[in-house]
């Protein structure tokens, strides 16, 4: 845990308009105010000339991780998610817009002290390179636990034993390199070594993709038992719709930089507002459907976006004042929030009446905090 | 077989397309293979299914003769339409099969195109080696099969480097080039693993119209069960190198009646799901695997007898089942 | 995309064995899967044994000269023959066996060293520093190791220490090319990453996560680099800038025999013969240490 009590005092700009209570534990884990990302490269135009361009991974992202949350990040490749990750993780600094933990900038803050680099975990998709493969699983585990100072030398035999058996691993993998166990051990290795720190919020880049579906059955279970257990707040990155509803009570869907819809997982999977997380709905296979239509065409390249709507290219309820400016986030109903001009299942939803005309949009999209708002 | 019977299968369909039985595939002491069967009739489509080690890749590869003989074991037949044995064909027998008359679309696009040469020299050379077509009559065909598989401005693609096309579109190519020569089976392994869903949706609807259209079988390799179900007449479950269960995948993913089967079906995630229940544990290794059914050791109904004996794959009904103590009839 | 991968290779079952199941296919010994492995560790230890009870072993004494015993064939008293003083050439390769060693050893150490030294600066520096080091390792490696040799050695002179430098010096170079790839391709790993998430200071991630990680491959590069220093160093006494005679070194008993190839061509090739067997001994003992211990290797049996 962090000390909330010595942040407080820098947090007034992070103070979100829907956060009535102002007790420091009521400020949001993690805000990011409109974060731009942008990149430059170059590439060739014509013979031997190359001309430098800007690509913006990231553009106007708006979230908001309250404490004890569980957020679904979901999007395709190349939507802006790991990026997104690597802002938070304050590995990349936004070109534009803010960042914050606890209301500090997230730089700062992993700078000032090891408080945040406790608190965070983070498990990689890549669960095997992200293990030293030189170093044993006890030492592994260790590692975090004699950094962090959590326990003393004589002591740490036991810990490691302890959070094997958490994770659900047999105490004589202990003395095993990464390279010997199972695609599902080394998974859950990185999760026992993401825990030994004692994190607040654990952040998952695709942590169950790739696996046979028992042991992606396991690792769920264990990462909702751990959720529970521990009151973790969760961030995590998935393509799978069903990953996301089985673990997450919020969803963000992102495309191309973009979050385009927020909520609740499951008002946002049953009726989903915006065209893209329809189309994404109905791209996930389910037993004994036909194969729907899926959603033409390819996302397009960062590099040349589409004038207006970056969605309007492939969305099948295309109309023309799509093309012509971009939709921000808005809220649709109760905690949901969607980025499009013409929501569907608009009509069911109380705040439908109110569908904001692009000025209020902006209007109301410019409070800082309540853009991606997704409440718990 | 005889004769008269491979007479007939030229003559009608009294005979499926392929017919595979006992197959079985030893690398030095793992047996990776161990009796398989299935059969496929012309038209069908059929999804091996199962988890990583249940040799549904290796089975899909041995149908292709991209198994060497030094490389493993292989006992059993495998018969396709009027070629009796598989097994033992020579590798200028597979040269008339391979490409021509099976044909087979990889899981990873970007590693199975040839990143020197253009999507188009690719597709030209395969026209012009395996139908003998003239160099502008390949090219011809070759902007065909392109748009046939949904490529826009395939003119311009046809120029392109594998490397620039995103992954879908790479497994587009894949597609058009598995089906250059009209092939009667494709073999599909896991033809969408990498790719995004709403991409995934589109190549698997593209190869179904695509082999509909041609009136030609084929086998996905697929881990996913839902889309095997969306997309395959039969199913085929394997664990470990055996067979499960096999029949018509409606019926079977249903009312599942083997234990893996139904075991599988319950760690699927659909959205909406609240509680998953998987076995704990997996798949052991081939040094400790049971003599007797390989689904013994996490098998919920599993009796003594099953450790030491090897059900038998038998009929009921419409599907096959091997499992001595199966889940009640539906 | 594990699952696919996995199932392409049905032989790397990913079993969980959290079931208990405690026991662990025995593996045979190296030994027993590598006959040519082993044969040829037979074959350096051989060598090894012969350097160092060289003077229990060998049947004459190296220098010694004999007019009677000139230019005798192989067979009878002179298992080898004799050279054109009368020395007897298979004590002097039992004697050779030790400079070849010696050399090739402390050659490759300094190699190493220098190596480590500069590929972990080169590979971990940035800006200005690291185009100064790469211009630097470039140059060494313009040469090749052999003119580099003489090149040192015409600074130094001649002597078994001097070779020992100069061989060593000219291998700085390769090594620490190695070395720098070897810890670029580490820093770009996820595991430093992580362990940078976790606030772990720099200079600890270089010492627990980069230099044991860089540190193993150097190791599998000395064994396959003896037998170029060995060579290298024998081509400088063939040259006649190596080591100075009577020494009993390889190089110098070739180039000795040259001139009575054609009617006494076991002065010459004897000398050779050793030499081309140890090569190709620690060139097999090299490649297997290398696919034995490599775990990227390992994994995939």
């Amino acid at each position: 845990m962090t000390k909330p009590g010595t942040a407080a005092p820098a947090a007034s700009p992070a103070q979100g308009t829907n956060a009535p209570g102002t007790g420091a534990s009521d400020r949001p884990v993690f805000e990011l105010l409109d974060v731009e990302k942008r990149f430059t490269v170059s590439r060739p135009a014509g013979f031997l000339k190359r001309e430098k361009r800007s690509l913006a991974a990231l553009d106007g992202v708006r979230l908001t991780v309250r404490r004890g949350a569980s957020i679904a990040l979901v999007g395709e490749s190349g939507s802006g998610k790991s990026t997104l990750l690597r802002v938070l993780l304050g590995l990349a600094e936004p070109s534009d817009g803010k960042a914050l933990y606890l209301g500090q900038p997230v730089k700062e803050v992993r700078a000032k002290s090891r408080d945040f680099a406790r608190s965070v975990a983070m498990i990689y998709q890549d669960a095997r390179a992200s293990l030293d493969p030189r170093m044993t699983v006890s030492a592994l585990i260790a590692e975090p636990l004699l950094h962090f100072g959590l326990c003393g030398r004589e002591a740490v035999g036991e810990r490691v034993a302890a959070l094997l058996t958490r994770v659900g691993l047999p105490a004589e993998i202990a003395g095993r390199y990464p390279a010997a166990l199972s695609g599902g051990q080394v998974r859950r290795v990185a999760i026992a070594r993401a825990l030994a720190a004692e994190p607040t919020v654990l952040i998952a880049d695709e942590a169950v993709s790739g696996l046979d579906v028992s042991t992606q059955a396991q690792l769920l279970n264990l990462l909702r038992g751990l959720k529970r257990e521990m009151g973790l707040t969760l961030l995590f990155i998935t393509h799978d719709l069903g990953v996301a509803s089985y673990l997450c009570e919020e969803i963000a869907i992102m495309y191309l930089g973009r979050i385009v819809e927020t909520g609740p997982t499951d008002a946002v999977l049953s009726a989903p507002a915006h065209p893209y997380s329809l189309a994404l709905r109905r791209a996930a296979p389910e037993f004994f459907a036909p194969i729907t239509d899926p959603l033409e065409g390819e996302i397009p390249s960062p590099l040349d976006l589409p004038p207006g709507c970056r969605f309007a290219t492939r969305c099948p309820f295309v109309e023309d004042d799509c093309r012509s400016a971009e939709p921000i986030l808005a809220p649709v109903a109760r905690g949901r929030t969607v980025a499009c001009r013409h929501p569907l299942n608009a009509e069911d939803s109380p705040v439908s009446p109110q569908m904001p005309a692009p000025a209020v949009t902006h209007a109301v999209g410019s409070r800082p905090g309540e853009g991606a708002e997704v409440s718990a | 077989m005889t004769a008269p019977d491979a007479h007939q299968a030229a003559a009608g369909d009294a005979l499926p397309l392929l017919a595979v039985e006992g197959l079985t595939l030893e690398r030095g002491p793992s047996r990776i293979l161990d009796g398989v069967s299935l059969t496929l009739g012309r038209g069908e489509t059929l999804a091996l299914v199962g988890e990583s080690g249940a040799g549904k890749s290796t089975i899909a590869f041995a149908l292709m003769g991209l198994i060497g003989k030094g490389e493993a074991k292989i006992a059993g037949r495998m018969r396709f339409d009027e070629v009796e044995d598989l097994v033992s064909l020579n590798e200028r027998g597979w040269g008339r099969l391979r490409g021509r008359r099976i044909a087979m679309v990889f899981q990873d696009a970007g590693a199975a195109l040839d990143p020197c040469y253009t999507v188009g020299g690719q597709l030209v050379s395969v026209l012009r080696r395996q139908l003998g077509l003239s160099r502008a009559k390949a090219r011809e065909r070759a902007l065909e099969l392109l748009e046939g598989v949904g490529i826009n401005d395939a003119e311009a693609r046809l120029s392109a480097y594998p490397h620039e096309l995103s992954g879908g579109m790479q497994q587009r190519v894949m597609v058009a080039i598995a089906l250059a020569c009209n092939p009667e089976l494709l073999l599909a392994d896991e033809p969408t693993s990498a790719l995004d869903v709403t991409i995934q949706a589109q190549i698997i609807r593209l190869i179904l119209t695509e082999i509909r259209a041609r009136g030609a079988s084929c086998v996905f390799v697929l881990h996913d069960l839902a889309l095997a179900s969306q997309s395959c007449d039969k199913i085929v479950v394997l664990y470990a190198g055996q067979v499960m269960e096999a029949g018509p995948s409606r019926g079977i993913l249903e009312h599942p009646r083997h234990p893996y089967t139904r075991l599988l079906k319950s760690c699927v995630l659909e959205i909406g799901t609240e509680t998953l229940d998987p076995p704990e544990g997996g798949v052991p290794s081939y040094g400790d695997m049971p003599a007797g059914c390989r689904f013994a050791t996490r098998c919920p109904n599993a009796l003594p007898r099953c450790f030491a004996e090897r059900p038998v794959l038998a009929a009921e009904g419409e599907r096959l089942i091997a499992c001595f103590n199966p889940e009640p009839r539906q | 995309m594990a699952v696919s991968e996995a199932s392409l290779d049905p032989s790397v079952v990913p079993a969980e064995k959290a079931a208990g199941t405690t026991k662990k296919p025995r593996r045979r010994s190296v030994f027993l899967r590598r006959p040519f492995f082993s044969l040829a560790l037979l074959v350096a230890l051989g060598f090894v044994v012969c350097a160092v009870f060289a003077p229990y072993i060998a049947p004459y004494d190296p220098t010694v000269q004999s007019i009677e015993a000139m230019m005798q064939p192989p067979g009878g008293a002179h298992l080898l023959g004799t050279d054109s003083f009368g020395k007897d050439i298979l004590s002097r390769i039992i004697f050779g066996a030790r400079y070849a060693l010696t050399i090739g050893v402390f050659a490759v150490l300094i190699g190493a060293c220098g190596g480590l030294v500069l590929g972990v600066a080169a590979g971990l520096s940035t800006g200005w520093l690291e185009w100064a080091l790469m211009r630097l390792i470039d140059s060494i490696l313009a040469l090749p190791s052999l003119i580099l040799a003489i090149a040192v050695i015409a600074i130094l002179g001649q002597g078994v220490d001097k070779v020992i430098l100069a061989v060593g010096i000219s291998l700085v170079g390769p090594f620490s090319r190695t070395v720098r790839s070897d810890v670029l391709q580490v820093k770009a790993q996820l595991f430093i990453e992580a362990a940078h998430l976790m606030s772990i200071p720099r200079l600890t991630v270089i010492r627990r996560h980069i230099l044991p990680n860089v540190f193993f491959p150097l190791l599998v590069q000395i064994t396959v680099r003896i037998s170029e220093a060995i060579l290298v160093s024998s081509s400088l006494s063939f040259l006649g800038i190596g080591v100075s005679p009577p020494t009993p070194d390889w190089g110098l008993m070739i180039a000795e025999g040259r001139g009575f190839v054609s009617f006494a061509p076991w002065m010459s090739g004897m000398p050779g013969m050793a030499l081309a067997i140890l090569l190709v001994a620690l060139a097999i003992v090299g490649d297997a240490v290398r696919e034995e211990f490599d775990p990227k290797m390992k994994r995939a049996q």
